[in-house]
């Protein structure tokens, strides 16, 4: 199963993770990784997430966490990993 | 492990760089169309296009939401109309037929541009060939997404002059059919010499006769994210300069491949090429036109500048061609005017005359592109530019083409406006000393001694 990439970036707020992975605890989506940090002033958040077991479909949950992003001003992304790995490593 | 930078970087490729994928095209054969009966041809035509590429679209649109990667054009190729009309078409009209059913297709499937209305004269013309050709300003000025292309030359070959007469007057004549949408029929119409077979790019792209059933041919674009790169280099010398626009060409080239063997797999079609080529767009910050300028050109058009495209073409070709398993189609830079604002600009500020961009089409990866002209230029005039074209690219063994834009009813001075990805231009004054007597010899320009190669 491919893995999927969360990217969240956008003004440091609190309660970022805790919104997000409840949404993806909700959906049974299994989180794998997170790292964060600030690049360019901007706080930038990478979950690597399992989506094998998940409730929706892969647009349903792209659209949600895009809106959750909206609320609190955040740009979310969900994409998966082939775009990062192929571009990256040979 | 993926890593956040390297995430972060190919994000902004795409958000701020503009990095896309400017293509996926469906390439089908309608060899097994053919029917010496005008309607069933059509409708052989109509079910093959619309079976194969129903999912085009929306298979196109899945890839595009799953990786974040902008798919700006889905599209089809069909083989050379010529060829598939030839045992049913006896007349021009007969011909436009088949254009409209093809538009037809287009829109039904979703596509935005359907190419292939075209047909493949270097060495001669057949009766068929010559009937498609005059039905051309007819078949562009009734139908909406159908582009045609002549392949007039090749290296092998020669030019054949005849066909290249005939071209200049088919351009004004189909700049006269749709002079009341700013001439843009002749924005559908691509005049080659060596035309390749798995070219995904519009106007010019057909399924060659050389090609399987069915295949998926990408076009990859980014010019911006070349440019970006670049000015982090500014001031360092060429070594350093080609290997900054090898790096990032293999890193853009690596999302093309991706996307074409996720199109190939779900569309159920073979991948054909990867076309990994810089082609701009009107907006901003996606210019060919801003790389040249970033190497340190006060303006493209200005001294250096084809030893600039030069560079830049050769390290796109040699970042590119290991990140995918077959690189084809025109693979290189494209230089169009009306859709470059860099290009615009160059032209407003008298820095970039035909005259440069003929000399630049012998290192770009295609030619003489989007280039608007007065509408009063004559015809033969418009055959000599393609003719002196073709000569560069039968002489260098490599693609050029002519998609010049006699506007009618305009002159140097005027704007033009085509809108979209077609963007806008200034009327560029072409010379006016006649080379009619040169073209109006007829016959053929024989293959360049090199072409004897066996």
């Amino acid at each position: 199963m491919k893995k999927t990439i969360i990217t969240v970036v956008g003004k440091d707020t609190i309660g970022i993770i805790a919104k997000v992975s409840t949404y993806l605890a909700d959906n049974q989506i299994n989180v794998e990784d997170i790292s964060q940090t600030i690049i360019q002033g901007y706080f930038n958040m990478m979950m690597i997430v399992d989506t094998s077991r998940s409730s929706i479909p892969f647009g349903e949950m792209a659209r949600d966490l895009e809106a959750i992003g909206e609320e609190i001003g955040l740009k979310i992304r969900c994409q998966h990993e082939d775009i990062f790995t192929r571009m990256h490593r040979i | 492990m993926i890593n956040i930078f390297e995430v972060y970087e190919t994000n902004k490729m795409i958000e701020q760089e503009k990095l896309d994928v400017r293509t996926i095209t469906m390439g089908i054969s309608l060899l097994d169309c053919c029917d010496a009966d005008l309607d069933t041809l059509n409708q052989n035509i109509y079910h093959k296009i619309t079976r194969l590429a129903q999912d085009l679209v929306s298979v196109g649109g899945d890839i595009e939401r799953e990786y974040g990667i902008p798919i700006v054009n889905k599209r089809i190729s069909v083989t050379p109309v010529s060829l598939v009309g030839a045992q049913a078409c006896t007349c021009p009209e007969d011909y436009v037929a088949v254009a409209k059913t093809l538009d037809k297709a287009a829109k039904a499937t979703g596509v935005n541009f359907l190419g292939g209305y075209s047909a493949l004269v270097s060495k001669g013309m057949t009766p068929a060939d010559e009937n498609l050709i005059r039905s051309i300003p007819m078949a562009l000025s009734s139908t909406e997404r159908v582009c045609s292309s002549v392949n007039i030359g090749s290296t092998r070959t020669g030019i054949n002059m005849d066909a290249v007469k005939l071209m200049g007057e088919i351009v004004k004549e189909t700049a006269e059919a749709t002079r009341e949408d700013s001439s843009l029929g002749c924005a559908k119409l691509v005049v080659f010499c060596n035309a390749p077979d798995d070219n995904p790019f519009m106007a010019g792209a057909f399924h060659g006769v050389t090609e399987a059933d069915a295949v998926i041919n990408v076009g990859v674009s980014g010019p911006g994210v070349v440019k970006h790169a670049l000015e982090s280099v500014r001031g360092e010398n060429f070594e350093v300069l080609c290997e900054t626009v090898k790096k990032t060409a293999f890193k853009v080239t690596r999302v093309g491949q991706l996307v074409a063997q996720e199109a190939s797999e779900r569309l159920g079609v073979p991948f054909g090429i990867l076309d990994l080529s810089l082609a701009p767009t009107p907006s901003v910050g996606d210019s060919v036109a801003e790389i040249l300028e970033e190497m340190g050109l006060e303006s493209v058009g200005a001294p250096g500048t084809t030893a600039a495209l030069a560079l830049l073409n050769d390290q796109v070709k040699k970042g590119g061609v290991m990140a995918s398993s077959f690189v084809g189609g025109l693979s290189g830079a494209f230089l169009p005017v009306s859709e470059d604002q860099g290009m615009i600009d160059a032209v407003n500020r008298g820095a970039l005359t035909i005259e440069k961009l003929e000399a630049m089409t012998c290192v770009c990866s295609v030619g003489l592109d989007m280039i608007a002209i007065p509408g009063t230029t004559p015809a033969a005039t418009i055959a000599g530019i393609i003719a002196d074209e073709a000569a560069i690219g039968m002489i260098n063994q490599k693609t050029t083409a002519v998609r010049l834009i006699p506007v009618i009813g305009k002159d140097v001075g005027d704007t033009v406006e085509f809108g979209g990805l077609l963007g806008y231009a200034p009327i560029q004054p072409v010379n006016t000393f006649s080379c009619e007597a040169f073209v109006n010899r007829g016959g053929r320009i024989p293959a360049p001694i090199h072409s004897f190669k066996n």
